[in-house]
């Protein structure tokens, strides 16, 4: 079973060296332990382009599909044979980055 | 057999068996919908069939066995859609039931499964209820006076949470068994305190519906877990104040406060019990837990055969022992009260106004100070602090108690 480990945070900027050594860490542990499936980060929301192909043009917008206060600043894809097992890696990870996750499944 | 025996037949095996036979179902299906919707309807067929056929010899193994075959039922009817899964689990089909140990555990799993921290709490009451309680939606609904439709929304997204999510149906861990446990023992003391003291304009005051069955599932989980103080203590605090429920309203509706209660007509089978487990935990010598210390606090009350009797020293000892433990404004209020018996209402009003700041909206800080300033003299203050008591509470007896007693100030 997979799920996706997003990042929420509020501001744009890079993770600061201790962030990034613990998520390193994090990142080890995961592969170690056969949790690792996919990880990045991502630029701010402002760099985002928006594109729909559905009609007969394709439209392009400037800037993110929906404007909140948080978003989405990075993810994982974990592998974990139950929520337990991912809200407890879900857990550590939110310790590693210093900031709030969301915990969904892969359907 | 009469009509009413059969009936009473199948409320008795409602109580007894229907979390039995959910958590089998889930445990063999993996699908706690598929569990509901076929226990609910084992026991519609029984009620159906049991006055011609007459109650089984063992209920409980009829309506399991009932309740399998319509969950089989309804996955062949679903298996258009290939569920090679459960098609494997078809395979079993009127397997003999599970030895008793292994059904305990079953049902000690549905129970964690429901109050699962990824759900929210009010999700965890409902699913509880629902689950393992074996009320229906509207039952529920009535008791959290929330619309039909809100409870049956969240038990159904619930179920699908479970699933998609694949929350495990499982006993945790020993290293996550505390917090876990800690979580049950929340949603059951929340049913009790909702029965014990219900909101609502057109509810009874004590919804003996809902304290009895919080009382009988945490009974469940002692049993389940007959080593846990916590879960003892729970019990224990339980059954001290269940004990004192019909001295708890007057004939004319009011709110009987504990000074003013007929002692005579406390359950003394329940206070026995209570007093039992209380000895048993204090024999422990443990450093014990919230329940723990709250149910040695309705021990010190229901020891005492006159209000007078009671040993206040004791009691605000363990409050202070509580207040260590959790710091919470209102266990502070609390401690409030038995202060005022012991260094009386003066001492306790300096403690009760430096928690406005966090109690201003709370109806029981407002009760607690309206009493002590009447019986410091203070009819002016005490009437507004009445008036703001009655204004917050939401329970029709205590209301009227309220309203007497501000209306009888000077």
């Amino acid at each position: 079973m997979q799920y996706l480990v997003s990042v929420i945070f509020d501001q744009a900027g890079l993770a600061t060296p201790e962030e990034m050594a613990a998520i390193d860490v994090f990142n080890d542990r995961l592969v170690a332990e056969g949790h690792w499936v996919f990880a990045g980060g991502l630029g701010s929301p402002s760099t985002a382009t928006v594109i729909d192909n559905r009609g007969e043009e394709t439209m392009f917008t400037d800037g993110p599909f929906v404007e909140s206060k948080e978003f989405l600043a990075g993810f994982w894809v974990m592998e974990a044979a139950d929520l337990d097992v991912a809200l407890k890696l879900a857990a550590e990870g939110s310790k590693a980055c210093n900031r709030k996750v969301e915990v969904r499944p892969f359907l | 057999m009469s009509v009413a025996d059969v009936r009473a037949a199948v409320t008795q095996a409602h109580r007894h068996e229907w979390a039995r036979v959910v958590a089998s179902l889930t445990k063999r299906f993996g699908d706690l919908d598929i569990a509901e919707e076929a226990a609910a309807e084992a026991f519609a067929t029984a009620v159906e069939r049991w006055p011609a056929d007459g109650v089984p010899p063992n209920p409980g193994a009829w309506l399991t066995t009932t309740a399998n075959r319509k969950a089989i039922d309804r996955i062949r009817r679903e298996n258009k859609r290939g569920d090679k899964h459960r098609e494997a689990q078809l395979v079993y089909d009127d397997d003999p039931p599970e030895p008793l140990g292994a059904i305990e555990d079953e049902r000690l799993r549905l129970i964690f499964t429901c109050c699962h921290p990824a759900l929210a709490p009010h999700t965890r009451v409902a699913l509880t209820l629902r689950m393992v309680g074996g009320l229906t939606v509207p039952e529920i609904a009535r008791a959290f006076l929330v619309p039909e439709t809100t409870v049956a929304q969240r038990i159904t997204r619930a179920k699908v949470k479970i699933k998609a999510a694949r929350i495990p149906y499982r006993v945790p861990s020993a290293e996550d068994l505390p917090a876990r446990v800690s979580g049950v023992l929340a949603v059951l003391f929340l049913v009790f305190n909702e029965g014990y003291l219900a909101t609502g304009p057109d509810t009874d005051p004590v919804r003996h519906d809902l304290t009895a069955e919080a009382i009988r599932l945490t009974r469940l989980i002692r049993a389940l877990m007959p080593e846990d103080g916590e879960v003892a203590g729970l019990l224990a605090l339980m059954l001290l104040t269940e004990a004192r429920r019909t001295a708890r309203v007057s004939a004319a509706g009011e709110l009987v406060t504990l000074a003013e209660q007929d002692r005579g007509i406390w359950d003394a089978a329940l206070i026995a019990e209570g007093h039992r487990l209380v000895r048993e935990r204090l024999a422990a010598r443990v450093a014990p837990g919230r329940y723990q210390i709250l149910a040695a606090i309705g021990a010190v009350h229901t020891s005492a055969r006159d209000v007078r009797d009671t040993e206040w020293s004791q009691v605000v000892a363990l409050y202070d022992q509580l207040v260590r433990l959790d710091p919470s404004p209102i266990i502070g209020l609390n401690r409030a009260i038995a202060v005022a018996e012991l260094d009386g209402p003066e001492v306790a009003l300096a403690v009760v106004d430096r928690l406005e700041d966090k109690l201003a909206g709370y109806h029981a800080y407002h009760v607690t100070r309206a009493d002590l300033l009447r019986r410091l003299g203070r009819s002016q203050e005490s009437r507004a602090a009445y008036d703001q008591a009655i204004a917050l509470a939401g329970n029709t007896a205590e209301t009227a108690y309220l309203t007497r007693r501000r209306d009888q100030l000077g």
